[in-house]
């Protein structure tokens, strides 16, 4: 996406989403963006200072998927992901603090302590984890489009996962099934370009948005550094699925700028490969740009918004830390649900 | 209670039909299920009753079909998993640990699991070892999962039903063998088995023998011929492995102060192992004689039919076993 024609291209689009934002509605995502990224760069800090344990894996660079699918997306249409949970979790209205109270064990978090990094859930918030095996995801995702179709109910429901995933058995299980009984899922590959430590091209053969063709899954290639390509797509994808056509697939091209978790030290990268595309691409970067450029923000204002993120991110850690360990009585709760719940 | 004669397949087959008609979230997916009535013929003539919405023929995919009934059960939905054999649900075996199993917890109890899981389990006739096994030890071996094993036609139907009603993830293994075999089932749309309770098959004072599956037919005849020796053997199916009855294991042990455990797959790490470990904590003292078990031969099972009865524990075997330690 470099180039005069893509710029120009961007700029049509932009134009071409004035009506559907307002200043206002820009700054909000603005927002959550920056609100994201300085919550993920303090967890890995906490982390690093020793708050927390196990797996921890962050979302960094990856910001503008989550926030423009969740744009696009209707009250009701349910989220589900991977390990790399915090963002979905956060942007679907599980509070800051009690996702920081997870990681750290505390009574508040949001699974008691039980879960941490990888699991968090929010039914009656639709949003439904937080999945450890890689690939495992997708057919859950495809279960609760079935039930949502059983039910004849107006939701859709989008699946995230890795480029890594997108290899996986139980992806093309899936893509089968949903093509096959026409399931309101929208398949979302977030491309990172690495799984785990390994490339994308040494992982993967062919590309990722034609995984779906076989079944005759419609997919598309996004920009997914850019919130306005993320939107745009994703708006399209839920027309056609709400429309009875069958899942859809939208392979989002980003970048995770840190390791794969907290103790990966990316060494199978080189840092300008990182620092290019921080540079160029950024997803924060672009839509403030974006908001100066065409609705006339200020930089200051951008730099207030920033400040404003990191004092929210403060608040929720100081919250978390307040709260004492997770209760031991919950250890023996939860293992299965009673038949008098 | 009124009483009809019905195959384990057909009890089976009308356990799951009155769940269906009572709750419209219930529905049956598997391969085989619909159009062809069933591998097995369990679900014989339910795709005319409730159509296909609701009796679902699967691709042969069980990691996506069980991660799909997984997902629908996490919304509410109490989905039947049918697999053609327990040895092909292998493949669904993510699904049904780390997903199935484990939300519930790793959620703080936000996100619940109502679902069922079934199909053969076991030895079949000559189907050599990827056909034959019992993998009842390795999914009741973790929380969050509930394994029964029915054994008679009525027992098929009660826990069947009780299974589809139950709020947590049940496997229910079944075996190819036990389908065509008759027996009193009682009538009523509302007549469940517990889940966690063992049937006291017969009642006798010199020595328990503790089955489940079809080890507790081998039990039964074994303790037939041991009448006709002067032994009165008490005959215990377990039918439900977890969570287990350990009161109708310790008392029977305590009247009877022998006990011989015939299970159904492996003895290493095995089911009889956890019994007799069950019997050494909670009524080692009422112990005449040591607890002995009877599994299956730790190869994997042939196929020739000469070979595969070599396999797998006889009455014959339980009988001599008994005679041994009752007159020791």
């Amino acid at each position: 996406m470099a180039g005069k024609s893509a710029a120009k291209k961007k700029f049509n689009l932009v134009k071409s989403l004035h009506n559907q934002f307002t200043k206002d509605d820009l700054l909000e995502k603005y927002q959550t963006m920056i609100t994201l990224r300085r919550f993920q760069e303090k967890v890995g800090s906490l982390y690093q200072q020793g708050y927390m344990g196990g797996f921890c894996h962050l979302y960094i660079g990856q910001e503008a998927v989550v926030t423009g699918a969740k744009a696009a997306s209707q009250e009701g249409d349910d989220f589900i992901t991977t390990y790399r949970c915090h963002a979905h979790a956060a942007i679907s209205g599980i509070p800051m603090e009690e996702i920081l109270g997870e990681l750290m064990g505390r009574s508040t978090g949001i699974s008691k302590g039980k879960g941490g990094s990888m699991h968090m859930f929010d039914p009656k918030k639709h949003f439904w984890g937080g999945h450890g095996i890689v690939g495992g995801n997708v057919p859950l995702a495809t279960g609760m489009a079935f039930a949502a179709k059983y039910r004849e109910e107006d939701r859709v429901t989008l699946c995230f996962f890795g480029d890594g995933a997108a290899d996986s058995g139980a992806m093309f299980e899936s893509f089968n099934m949903a093509a096959l009984w026409k399931l309101p899922a929208l398949y979302i590959i977030e491309n990172n370009h690495f799984s785990m430590g390994t490339s994308r091209e040494r992982h993967s053969a062919g590309e990722f948005y034609k995984r779906g063709e076989p079944f005759g899954i419609p997919g598309k290639q996004v920009d997914g550094m850019d919130f306005f390509a993320v939107y745009e797509a994703v708006t399209e994808a839920c027309e056609y699925i709400r429309s009875g056509k069958g899942p859809m697939l939208l392979e989002m091209d980003t970048y995770r700028y840190k390791g794969h978790s907290m103790s990966d030290p990316a060494k199978y990268r080189k840092r300008e490969d990182v620092d290019g595309i921080k540079g160029e691409r950024d997803p924060i970067m672009q839509l403030g740009k974006a908001l100066m450029d065409n609705y006339k923000v200020k930089e200051d204002q951008l730099k207030d918004m920033d400040k404003k993120a990191k004092e929210e991110v403060k608040k929720a850690v100081d919250v978390a830390l307040d709260a004492p360990k997770a209760d031991m009585t919950g250890l023996y709760t939860d293992i299965m649900q009673s038949n008098n719940e | 209670m009124k009483m009809i004669k019905q195959t384990y397949r057909d009890a089976l087959r009308d356990g799951m039909s009155e769940e269906m008609r009572r709750d419209n979230e219930v529905f049956l997916m598997g391969e085989e299920v619909a159009e062809y009535q069933g591998a097995y013929k369990c679900s014989a003539g339910m795709l005319d009753e409730f159509g296909p919405k609701r009796v679902i023929d699967s691709p042969i995919t069980e990691l996506g079909f069980t991660g799909l009934g997984v997902g629908a059960a996490f919304m509410g939905m109490r989905p039947i998993i049918e697999y053609m054999s327990w040895s092909f649900a292998l493949l669904s075996s993510d699904q049904i640990i780390n997903s199935a199993a484990k939300t519930y917890y790793m959620s703080g109890g936000k996100v619940g699991c109502p679902i069922v899981f079934r199909g053969i389990n076991g030895l079949g006739k000559m189907v050599a070892a990827q056909h034959s096994h019992d993998y009842t030890n390795m999914y009741a071996n973790c929380p969050g999962l509930k394994v029964v094993c029915p054994v008679t036609p009525a027992d098929a139907k009660g826990l069947i039903k009780a299974s589809v009603r139950d709020n947590a993830p049940v496997l229910v293994m079944e075996n190819e063998r036990l389908y065509g075999m008759e027996g009193d089932v009682p009538e009523g749309d509302d007549v469940l088995v517990e889940i966690g309770k063992a049937r006291l098959v017969k009642e006798g004072g010199d020595i328990t023998l503790i089955g489940y599956s079809m080890s507790v037919l081998e039990c039964e005849k074994a303790a037939e011929k041991l009448a006709k020796e002067g032994i009165d053997a008490e005959v215990i199916d377990l039918r439900s492995i977890r969570p287990l009855d350990k009161a109708s294991i310790v008392k029977s042990v305590q009247k009877t102060n022998r006990a011989i455990v015939v299970e159904e797959g492996y003895s290493f790490a095995g089911i009889a192992a956890e019994i007799m470990a069950v019997i050494s904590d909670e009524v080692f003292d009422a112990l005449d004689a040591p607890v002995e078990r009877m599994s299956l031969k730790d190869i994997p099972i042939p196929y020739a039919d000469h070979l595969e009865q070599a396999s797998i524990v006889q009455a014959e075997d339980i009988v001599r076993k008994a005679i041994s330690i009752c007159k020791r």
